[in-house]
């Protein structure tokens, strides 16, 4: 049989992947026995309170974002153009612009302005935290409604006439056939949102929040050991997105489980 | 408007530089996705675990963290091993290179994902007939895969830059006089945060524009060769 090129290129690739491998190996274990581990142990203890503020900020505004993300998709979807246009103008905003300037916009230009500071509004905005989680909340608002309306779309025309011959309105079949099957079939595209939102909470660290970079960034400014903070606080988000799509995953296959029967 | 005005030199630069790191990092993220493409489809185990292990990994760190580790962390890197190989001279690791690396390492795992679907995409029928005509694998691989490789992962690639795009807002971060940090100044420098980096928005979102027309133009190109089905 003749080799083709495809089996030269992918012989060559591994080749070098092998001779980098112990490449790697070797820098790791040179990397890993330099670093500093009696600095990790002493400020280790800081590590828990900033993965517990990140991980509040990230159940915060996943559960505030649907709420947002919920009513938005339905109106970006509704025939009505004075309910489609100001949607798809958020969605378009919050989607086409960096979390960073948000996050900006919202902390030192919308929180200073007169119509936060002299109302009720400025007790709220004048902390940090909560114009973080308001930005974060309306940016996965805003990408959560794409996803949820994709999937309202994607549902089986033909269950949604079956929701109308029973005779169900137009609200109790969304109630009741439309939305719980939307949601399983964005379920995926949910998981991967809320991963986005876990690594979008490191920016709070910009508007002086001490979450898991937070922490990292205030050590790190008084050991100068960037690289044992950072490589620490990394383990934890890697670990952090693995136990949640593993617990995701579990959840997909089992709110999904009836639709394996049908094959 | 007469705020904005004298500053439209700055955001000019500033844009000018958003754009730039943009284009120095698509050429080297899309080497980086199809040589990590060719390693997840070669069945060799060792090339398989390592292009996982790069994919999983960007998948679970905050793009600020990559960022901050290469710009610091680099730095670090960078001079030790310059010293081990007998190097004595201090190397300078600015911002801009650390932020393409990053963006391009990060870009590289996501492309990874896209080209090994694009590929694997491809009916493999075409492969064995380009095959039975007597053409090499290179031939092949050129003729045949390339072209389609580039018309399927291109919607991919297209959102890709954007979010590469709106990533490298966080060189601002590390001193890169990019669009965010550009507007920061004038927001300073004024006491008007609102409006300017309301501004900064509008020059995102009119990037954003540009990039989806191009991708447009460039999916219409790619995609002249196929029969489409009338709805």
């Amino acid at each position: 049989m003749q080799a083709t090129t495809k089996d030269l290129l992918i012989r060559i690739v591994r080749l070098s992947f092998y001779a980098l491998t112990a490449l790697v190996v070797v820098a790791l274990a040179w990397g890993l026995s330099s670093l500093n581990y009696g600095t990790i142990a002493r400020h280790i203890g800081k590590v828990p309170g900033g993965a517990l503020l990140t991980l509040e900020l990230v159940t915060l505004s996943v559960i505030l974002g649907f709420f947002v993300a919920l009513p938005t998709a339905m109106m970006r979807l509704s025939p009505n153009p004075f309910l489609r246009y100001p949607a798809h103008t958020f969605i378009y905003f919050f989607r086409g612009t960096p979390l960073l300037i948000q996050i900006f916009f919202v902390y030192y230009g919308f929180a200073q302005t007169d119509l936060v500071r002299e109302t009720f509004l400025w007790p709220v905005f004048k902390q940090a935290y909560w114009c973080a989680l308001f930005t974060f909340v309306l940016n996965t608002g805003a990408y959560s409604a794409e996803i949820l309306r994709g999937a309202i779309q994607a549902v089986p025309a033909g269950e949604i006439e079956a929701a109308r011959a029973f005779g169900m309105s137009k609200w109790t079949a969304y109630r009741r056939v439309i939305l719980p099957r939307a949601f399983r079939i964005a379920m995926p595209a949910y998981g991967n949102e809320i991963i986005f939102m876990l690594k979008g909470t490191a920016l709070a660290s910009t508007i002086t929040l001490l979450d898991l970079i937070g922490v990292a960034r205030t050590v790190i400014a008084r050991t100068f050991k960037p690289i044992e903070f950072f490589l620490t606080v990394g383990i934890v988000y890697v670990v952090f997105t693995y136990i949640f799509l593993w617990g995701w995953n579990r959840i997909e296959k089992r709110v999904n489980n009836y639709l394996s029967q049908q094959s | 408007m007469e705020t904005v005005l004298p500053y439209a030199n700055l955001f000019l630069t500033g844009t000018a530089i958003t754009l730039l790191v943009t284009l120095a990092v698509l050429p080297i993220g899309i080497c980086l996705g199809l040589i990590g493409a060719a390693a997840k489809l070669s069945g060799d185990p060792v090339a398989m675990a390592y292009a996982n292990v790069y994919t999983s990994v960007v998948r679970g760190l905050p793009e600020l963290l990559v960022i901050l580790v290469i710009f610091m962390g680099g730095q670090q890197a960078v001079n030790a091993v310059a010293d081990l190989v007998g190097y004595e001279d201090h190397i300078d690791f600015d911002a801009f290179t650390a932020g393409v690396i990053a963006l391009a390492f990060m870009f590289g795992a996501y492309a990874t994902e896209i080209f090994r679907g694009a590929i694997l995409a491809i009916p493999k029928g075409q492969t064995e007939a380009a095959h039975a005509f007597g053409m090499g694998g290179w031939l092949t691989f050129r003729r045949i895969t390339l072209p389609q490789v580039w018309r399927l992962a291109l919607p991919g690639l297209g959102n890709l830059t954007l979010v590469l795009m709106k990533d490298s807002a966080l060189l601002s971060l590390i001193g890169l006089n990019e669009i965010i940090r550009v507007v920061g100044i004038a927001a300073q420098a004024t006491k008007n945060a609102t409006l300017f980096y309301f501004v900064g928005a509008l020059m995102f979102l009119f990037l954003t524009f540009i990039t989806m027309t191009i991708q447009k133009r460039l999916e219409i190109r790619a995609n002249r060769g196929v029969a489409r089905a009338r709805g």
